[in-house]
């Protein structure tokens, strides 16, 4: 790294820098895989498909621009600490992903231990923290239940008073989980995926799909038709709307989620603070602002417009745990659309067609598994065969009642 | 503030009221699981104008709103029996 510095600061400034990801090039008129979604999972699809699978002759499109959706909408949490062992397993793949992804892709995504802290306020939460840590340590995630006393030495400035609606009794403390810039794993992917000959269409919007018998054919866009060999659909949030294209109903509905970030202060909090409860959670980025979030909105929608229902109950829950918050100003405000699946579980693999894949349902823990999602569906659409770590999330899972339950350790309730 | 019309109690504040799912036709007694399943779990869940249950929570009181999903618009809301008056029509 220090090199490559040294060598930019020598750059000839008459002409304008390298680009390392090139420009929108032509649509070609077929490609063995078309991936719909330029986000994070599309792009880490890509970038699998050509390293690991050698499948080269991949394109990649979006109707907006490389990870400007939900990939730029999350609160770049990345952590392992689930409930249930098909959802514990599949996200501790992706957290030693992260671990190493910096160097994988020679591109800085700032992954950062944080000591993540789910605080528990009841003993029902408590009880389920239990369950959790055990499930967790079962499978090899550093994940303990610790008392009030050791929540307040790792994070000294949370108001540990027992004179609040909801008194700290004790948190899940997972010292691996911390935070990614969520547009640099989005930018690695891309630049590496492109240097391998994948070629990324932005702007490229699809409008259709083309189904002859059991398969896609081809998709429609803005730009033009191509043929793909297989197709891979990872837009979450307007999942349904693309999958309907392809025939499918998804056990998905689509509803806001809303964050927002305060002015920069200097550092003041070190951990990622969850609380179910209170249906919030904080944590300080390296600018110094303090990222902020809470649950789903109420009721579905398509739009990422922000409300002031939402920062009252937030900002109202959040003093109770940091009071000194109260003299913090919020800078930014934005909402990303989450495919609310009903057990809070992905939706992932092959489908009724024979050549369309789907990478959907990501509700509220979509970023964290940018890594494990990329490798594996790559997988599943160089194999045609769905890896065994991604089975229990198979789109026809609600129909033979085989839900994945993750509800209690997906989300901060709603 | 967003106000919904309550066909009950007329404009009321939104938090007021809880969203109870997609108007959808409900499966006959005995039918397929697989129906069942398709009937609790799948949504059409398109950027468009819905059906969809809602109830006025401080009177309990469920109805029927039209809604456009990708603009939050409420086109119409009205009482529930509308709808189960045109079900029950053969």
């Amino acid at each position: 790294m220090p090199l490559a510095l040294l060598k930019a600061g020598f750059r000839d400034r008459s002409k304008p820098p390298p680009r390392e990801l090139p420009a929108t090039p032509e649509l070609k008129k077929s490609y063995d895989v078309v991936i719909i979604g330029a986000g994070g999972h599309g792009l880490a699809a890509a970038y699998n498909l050509a390293k690991t699978w050698g499948i080269k002759s991949v394109a990649v499109l979006d109707k907006g621009y490389i990870g400007g959706g939900n990939t730029a909408r999350n609160t770049a949490i990345v952590r392992a600490n689930y409930l249930t062992p098909e959802g514990v397993a599949f996200y501790k793949e992706s957290m030693g992903l992260f671990e190493t992804l910096s160097q994988e892709l020679d591109f800085n995504v700032m992954y950062t231990r944080k000591n993540h802290l789910t605080l528990g306020h009841t003993d029902a939460a408590m009880r389920t923290m239990r369950w959790r840590a055990e499930v967790n340590k079962h499978l090899g995630v550093a994940s303990e239940v610790i008392d009030a006393k050791q929540v307040a030495e790792i994070e000294p400035r949370l108001n540990m008073s027992d004179a609040v609606r909801y008194p700290i009794l004790g948190a899940l403390y997972h010292p691996v989980g911390g935070t990614a810039r969520h547009d640099a794993v989005a930018w690695g992917y891309a630049i590496r995926a492109a240097q391998m000959g994948v070629e990324i269409h932005q702007l490229t919007e699809v409008t259709g799909l083309e189904v002859t018998g059991d398969k896609v054919t081809a998709v429609h866009t803005n730009r033009g038709t191509v043929q793909a060999g297989r197709v891979l659909q990872a837009v979450a949030g307007a999942s349904s709307h693309v999958a309907k294209m392809a025939g499918l109903r998804l056990a998905i509905r689509t509803i806001p989620l809303q964050a927002c970030v305060s002015q920069p202060v200097k550092p003041i909090i070190n951990a990622v603070v969850v609380s179910g409860s209170l249906h919030c959670y904080i944590w300080q980025s390296q600018r110094g602002e303090l990222v902020m979030g809470g649950a789903v909105d109420p009721y579905p929608l398509w739009s990422t417009r922000s409300s002031l229902e939402f920062k009252e109950g937030l900002m109202g829950h959040m003093l109770e745990l940091f009071p000194f918050l109260s003299e913090v100003r919020m800078m930014r405000q934005w909402a990303g659309m989450s495919d609310m699946t009903p057990d809070f579980a992905p939706i992932m693999g092959k489908t009724h067609l024979a050549n369309y894949y789907i990478d959907a349902g990501w509700g509220t823990y979509g970023f964290k598994a940018t890594p494990v999602s990329g490798k594996r569906m790559a997988e599943c659409v160089a194999t045609d065969t769905t890896p065994d770590i991604i089975k229990p999330f198979r789109h026809d899972r609600f129909t033979r009642f085989e839900q994945v339950g993750e509800a209690g350790a997906a989300s901060v309730g709603s | 503030m967003k106000i919904m019309t309550c066909p009950l109690n007329g404009p009321r504040n939104i938090s007021e009221f809880s969203y109870g799912g997609e108007v959808r036709a409900r499966p006959r007694p005995g039918a397929d699981p697989a129906v069942v399943a398709d009937y609790l779990f799948h949504k059409t869940n398109q950027p468009d104008v819905v059906r969809e249950w809602w109830c006025h929570v401080p009177t309990s009181y469920w109805f029927i709103a039209e809604r456009h999903l990708a603009t939050d618009q409420i086109l119409r809301t009205y009482p529930a029996a509308e709808y189960l008056d045109q079900e029950a029509q053969p």
